[in-house]
């Protein structure tokens, strides 16, 4: 292993849930406003709401490794969020959280994001095309996939993930919703960008950020 | 937003406070936020569950009392509420003949009442879902979320709360759940839209003179936008549109459930049924029962909702069951 290559551990894996939660808590009114075009505005409310609780059990949580700080997020998401995002980003972190005993170089770690993408397509089935948050996770996880192969390390490979979720997100607006929500509109979702797709670039930029510094 | 809370955070915990203030026939467990009977039923009985975001008062924890539901959730406002709380009201009035979940058919309600119906299992009870589907507005198919339950939930409690006091079994209490959904359609029209206590704002901009057809339930604009028209012309485009799904025959009978939205006065409601019996009289369609007033809402949004359930002698007969609980009440 290139001992250049810093391993994703318990301490970034905290790391990037404070990240997400101060990003959540920042973007809210971004978020809400997106929701509130093709939605019922309060996605923005409710993951700022779940990251807030996954930051205090986090302060309880003696970490044995980054897999259990996921999953404790993922665990406390579910109960506390509700709506689809709570089950879905509760169920990725969980399943990210299983595939991470200790700590992971990009590969393990591409393979673990994998396996995130996976639970929220078992659980929203959900198609890349859909207008859902599988519309910025799945180019993501691929970027990510394709770095880690070429042998990049963490953070070049997070930043390739946050690019393709960033523009997987933008990629969502000319799109019709057929799932969720805004699937009800009909042809009136076509010109929003979906705010499910927009949490998940700003994970994925997170992860970038707290891996780069 | 003018509204009449403490704060947008402590609207729900408020809320519960005062319905356990208001109702000592009711159990309202805060932390977890569930809402049971005070009283327990004498005997095995299947236990009826539902639950949906907040902001539809009195759906659900209204309906809660002997003759509807055993408990309700309640979720953040327009939230489906978590898992947990299902599994914690399962817990509390499991009574021997296994737990029905009567669920709205929306993507954040449906994964995680699946989720609460796997953990229940997990603990040995017996779990059957009950999805109600019933609103017109949204076209049924592999490429949507499918149809959005929305006034027909009101009627599947009713009527499966009826047959479920009478000591009917699992299994027959949830087909009757499913057959009263399939008899159901509905479809609504908005006048303005809600405003969420934690947006702050309505959730879509209406012109004064504009109305939204095809709405659901959580403030999210409809299918279409166009100018308001007298009351006699939208009963009849919505019985229209319901008619053209529904396929009722002239000689068929239905229950009829005309439904406020949260902010149109009874006054208003009443002018718009006048019109729907009277279209409905045209078709020759005979209206069984009905019920007027404000039962599936969306917080401050005014306009109206239309629920058609083709009756049969079983249907009526429990619909006209007694019932005993804060917004539905009958000897």
């Amino acid at each position: 292993m290139d001992f250049d290559t810093p391993l994703f551990d318990s301490p970034l894996a905290e790391a990037w849930i404070r990240a997400i939660a101060a990003a959540v808590e920042e973007e809210q009114a971004r978020l809400t406003e997106l929701d509130s075009a093709i939605g019922d505005g309060d996605h923005g409310s409710n993951l700022q709401r779940g990251f807030a609780a996954a930051l205090t059990a986090l302060d309880g949580l003696q970490p044995t490794g980054p897999g259990a700080v996921l999953s404790k997020t993922g665990a406390t998401l579910i109960s506390k969020v509700g709506g689809a995002s709570g089950p879905l980003y509760g169920k990725a972190f969980r399943a990210i959280g299983a595939a991470l005993p200790e700590p992971a170089d990009p590969a393990v770690l591409a393979e673990a994001l994998a396996a995130g993408l996976d639970a929220i397509r078992a659980l929203g089935k959900a198609e890349p095309g859909d207008k859902t948050i599988v519309d910025a996770w799945t180019p993501a996880v691929a970027a990510f996939r394709t770095a880690a192969a070429a042998g990049a390390t963490l953070p070049e490979a997070a930043t390739a993930a946050a690019d393709a979720a960033d523009q997987g997100a933008r990629d969502t607006v000319p799109l019709q919703a057929r799932k969720g929500r805004a699937s009800y509109l009909g042809e009136r979702s076509i010109g929003h960008q979906d705010p499910g797709a927009t949490s998940t670039a700003l994970l994925f930029r997170t992860l970038a950020d707290i891996t780069s510094h | 937003m003018k509204k009449l809370i403490n704060t947008p955070e402590s609207v729900l915990e408020d809320a519960l406070a005062g319905v356990a203030a208001a109702h000592p026939e009711l159990t309202v467990d805060i932390p977890n936020r569930v809402i049971t009977r005070a009283t327990r039923p004498a005997g095995p009985k299947v236990a009826l569950i539902s639950g949906g975001g907040s902001g539809h008062e009195p759906l659900h924890g209204g309906f809660v009392g002997p003759g509807m539901l055993d408990a309700a959730c309640p979720g953040e406002v327009f939230t489906s509420p978590v898992p947990d709380q299902m599994l914690a009201a399962a817990k509390a009035v499991e009574n021997g003949a296994g737990v029905v979940f009567v669920v709205k058919n929306y993507t954040g309600d449906v994964m995680n009442f699946e989720l609460a119906a796997e953990l229940a299992a997990e603990e040995g009870l017996e779990v059957r879902t009950v999805l109600v589907n019933d609103d017109v507005a949204v076209e049924d198919s592999t490429w949507t979320a499918g149809r959005r339950g929305t006034g027909a939930t009101v009627l599947v409690e009713k009527t499966a709360g009826a047959l479920a006091e009478r000591g009917a079994g699992l299994d027959e209490v949830a087909t009757l759940g499913e057959r009263v959904n399939a008899a159901s359609r509905s479809f609504a029209v908005a006048l303005t839209a809600a405003t969420v206590p934690a947006a702050g704002k309505p959730g879509f901009d209406l012109p004064e003179d504009e109305i939204e057809v095809g709405v659901g339930i959580h403030g999210e604009p409809g299918r279409r936008r166009e100018k308001l028209r007298p009351a006699r012309d939208l009963a009849a485009e919505v019985v229209e549109t319901i008619l053209t799904d529904h396929h009722l025959t002239p000689g068929d009978e239905v229950i009829a459930l005309l439904n406020g939205l949260g902010a149109t006065p009874l006054l208003e409601l009443y002018v718009v049924y006048g019109e729907v019996a009277a279209r409905l009289a045209e078709r020759g369609i005979t209206v069984a029962r009905s019920l007027v007033g404000n039962y599936v809402t969306s917080l401050d949004m005014a306009g109206f909702s239309l629920t058609l359930t083709k009756a049969d002698a079983q249907l009526v007969d429990l619909w006209d069951a007694p019932v005993d609980t804060p917004a539905l009440k009958r000897a």
